[in-house]
């Protein structure tokens, strides 16, 4: 187990550092800068180059920016004026963040929920339901259910607020439109994976011990369906903490997606970077915690090495 | 007791020429009753039995031909702006009504559609080649070439998709094929990482031991033993792979990345038609149909192609 610890903190540490560089790569790629304007004069120029240390040989700048990273600072922004890269990220994670937690939440839970039920009820109605729900979801695209959640829900019918993030109540389309396609997901998965179990061995074993039916779908068929689910997680974090950028746009969510695009498209080097960095290593840990936690739930690799 | 065991055993009487030794017809029972069926012909046949999957392969054919002749046959053209008509509903002149700018949308969407397609299947295809042949060598092979290309996945596997995709495309520019190589630079990882693991599998399988013993050259089974065996997952991952292209293809223009006006996309159209959800809701119904009922008929063909295609399968009804 701590070797397998040691190793999955081993790769993400790496990954960190890839997706660092290859980042810092791609921005200066980037066709125009972030200074080009009509009243920009060479010498203004050169003053901004020099301020910002763009003026230096790009493998310096590189090494003076993970230093920097390393004591956390992740500079001044080039559009925002006296700004750091810190200090908007501090104001905007927040909200997205919270609308990813929530989204999350309610899409496992009940994705799961869903998923169980349906395989418990293999062929009847309520299957066919979820099976309707499941499709649908990974059918319709985030932009799209959020957009079509606001208009009959919010517009047409008026039973929550249409946009904006001030209270419970305005959480809850944005978190339904940004969790249905992991919904879907999980609970298609978990079908899948129940039905699967239901014909191994050792259910059949429990069943001729006697052990109550109750017992049996807790212990025995949701502990080892649900391994599959897990694996899939880091991944589906990943997705629906990115699927925030769209879904806050629709909602006027003040979070991280707006600050994200505008700095591409204004080429805000210093916001881009500090933003894809803090945001893929953000995802890097989720993934780690879920293949800790993996390694955690699964007794053969909680067992391996002792 | 005696009596009832005797009367059990006792053999009726049969008249002289009631019965005839007719032999056995060799023939017949070696003949081939049923038409003998190639794997593909064996899966054409099973999708076609399998009435939701061939419904959906219809749908998508019939898109895919809108999309190549609706815009030719049409007499408007996609960027034709015409302000006595903007954001009308639906009519005879204007078949699915027209946008703000007054361009008609049936045309837009059809054209939107060709590129969504395109992106779609293009990206979808070479990835699925791409990561198949990285896979399938390094699962077949195995070694140092396995181990070196395996951390690198690792690696690569860990950095958010989607934000990878952002910064080439911003690198590259907008455009179709920027769009097709941003989506493949991400994508082949997923094929990579299970045609390797299947590889590994039929590896150890005792069919390819026995072709090794017997002397078969390593391209003879890859090309007769591993890729027929494959294939099929592959074929299923590919048409899985088509909507989330789209998908991504759509995200992308919807935050300004993708394909740059005038040329449009699903994606183009959906993000036109957000802002006028409350006055003009059509024009993010329109395309929104398209976008949900060809992923929709997309990930039911692949449900029904990994039926189809699945070598176990074959021969059971």
């Amino acid at each position: 187990m701590g070797k397998y610890i040691l190793k999955r903190v081993a790769v993400s540490v790496l990954t960190l550092f890839v997706l660092i560089t290859v980042v810092f790569a791609l921005v200066r790629l980037m066709p125009g800068d972030p200074f080009s304007g009509e009243k920009m004069t060479p010498e203004i120029r050169a003053n901004l180059e020099a301020y910002y240390g763009l003026d230096k040989p790009l493998l310096e700048q590189y090494i003076t920016y993970v230093k920097n990273l390393l004591r956390g600072d992740f500079g001044y922004s080039m559009k925002y004026l006296n700004r750091t890269v810190n200090d908007i990220i501090a104001s905007s994670f927040p909200y997205s963040i919270d609308l990813g937690m929530r989204a999350l939440a309610l899409s496992i839970s009940m994705g799961l929920v869903f998923g169980i039920l349906s395989a418990r009820y293999r062929g009847k109605k309520l299957d066919f339901i979820c099976i309707v729900i499941a499709i649908l979801g990974t059918s319709i695209p985030d932009f799209i259910m959020g957009a079509l959640l606001q208009y009959f829900f919010g517009i047409q019918w008026g039973l929550f607020p249409v946009a904006q993030y001030q209270g419970i109540q305005y959480t809850i389309l944005p978190s339904i439109a940004l969790g249905f396609y992991t919904l879907a997901m999980v609970s298609r998965l978990m079908r899948a994976s129940m039905l699967e179990v239901v014909t191994q061995d050792y259910i059949k074993t429990a069943k001729s011990d006697g052990i109550s039916n109750v017992r049996i779908v807790w212990k025995h068929q949701i502990r080892n369906a649900i391994m599959p689910v897990v694996t899939v997680l880091g991944p589906v974090v990943a997705t629906t903490l990115t699927g925030t950028f769209v879904i806050e746009s629709i909602f006027a969510i003040p979070g991280m997606g707006k600050f994200y695009v505008e700095s591409v498209q204004k080429l805000d080097y210093s916001l881009v970077l500090g933003m894809t960095v803090f945001y893929g290593g953000f995802l890097i840990l989720a993934n780690l915690i879920v293949d800790i936690l993996y390694g955690v739930i699964d007794p053969r690799i909680r067992l391996a090495g002792k | 007791m005696e009596q009832t065991k005797q009367t059990a055993f006792e053999i009726p009487e049969v008249p002289p020429g009631g019965f005839e030794h007719v032999g056995k017809n060799l023939k017949g029972m070696d003949a081939i009753t049923r038409p003998n069926l190639s794997y593909w012909q064996d899966a054409w046949r099973r999708i076609r039995k399998n009435r939701v999957a061939f419904f959906s392969l219809m749908l998508v054919t019939l898109y895919a031909l809108l999309a190549i002749f609706a815009p030719i046959f049409s007499s408007y053209g996609y960027a034709d702006v015409d302000s006595q008509h903007m954001s009308e509903l639906f009519s005879a002149s204007h078949w699915l009504g027209t946008d703000s700018l007054g361009r008609d949308l049936w045309v837009r969407v059809w054209r939107g559609g060709r590129v969504s397609l395109s992106i779609g299947f293009l990206s979808a295809l070479l990835n699925a080649i791409l990561g198949a042949l990285v896979g399938g060598l390094c699962g077949y092979y195995g070694g140092k070439l396995d181990a070196i290309v395996m951390r690198i996945i690792d690696v690569l596997y860990g950095i958010p998709n989607l934000i990878v995709t952002i910064l080439v495309m911003v690198v590259l520019g907008p455009g179709i094929f920027s769009l097709v190589i941003a989506l493949i630079v991400v994508g082949w990882i997923g094929t990579a990482r299970f045609v390797r693991g299947e590889v590994l599998r039929l590896r150890e399988q005792d069919f390819v031991a026995a072709a090794k013993m017997l002397g078969v050259s390593d391209f003879v089974i890859i090309v007769k033993h591993i890729i027929p065996n494959i294939i099929g997952l592959i074929i299923t991952n590919l048409t899985m792979a088509v909507p989330n292209a789209i998908f991504r293809e759509a995200f992308l223009s919807y935050i300004g990345l993708g394909i740059a006006p005038p040329e449009c996309s699903w994606g183009i159209l959906a993000k036109e038609g957000v802002p006028l959800l409350r006055i003009y809701p059509h024009q993010l119904f329109v395309p929104a149909f398209f976008i949900c009922t060809t992923m929709l008929a997309l990930n039911l063909l692949g449900d029904g192609l990994r039926d189809a295609l699945d070598p176990k399968l074959r021969g059971t009804e």
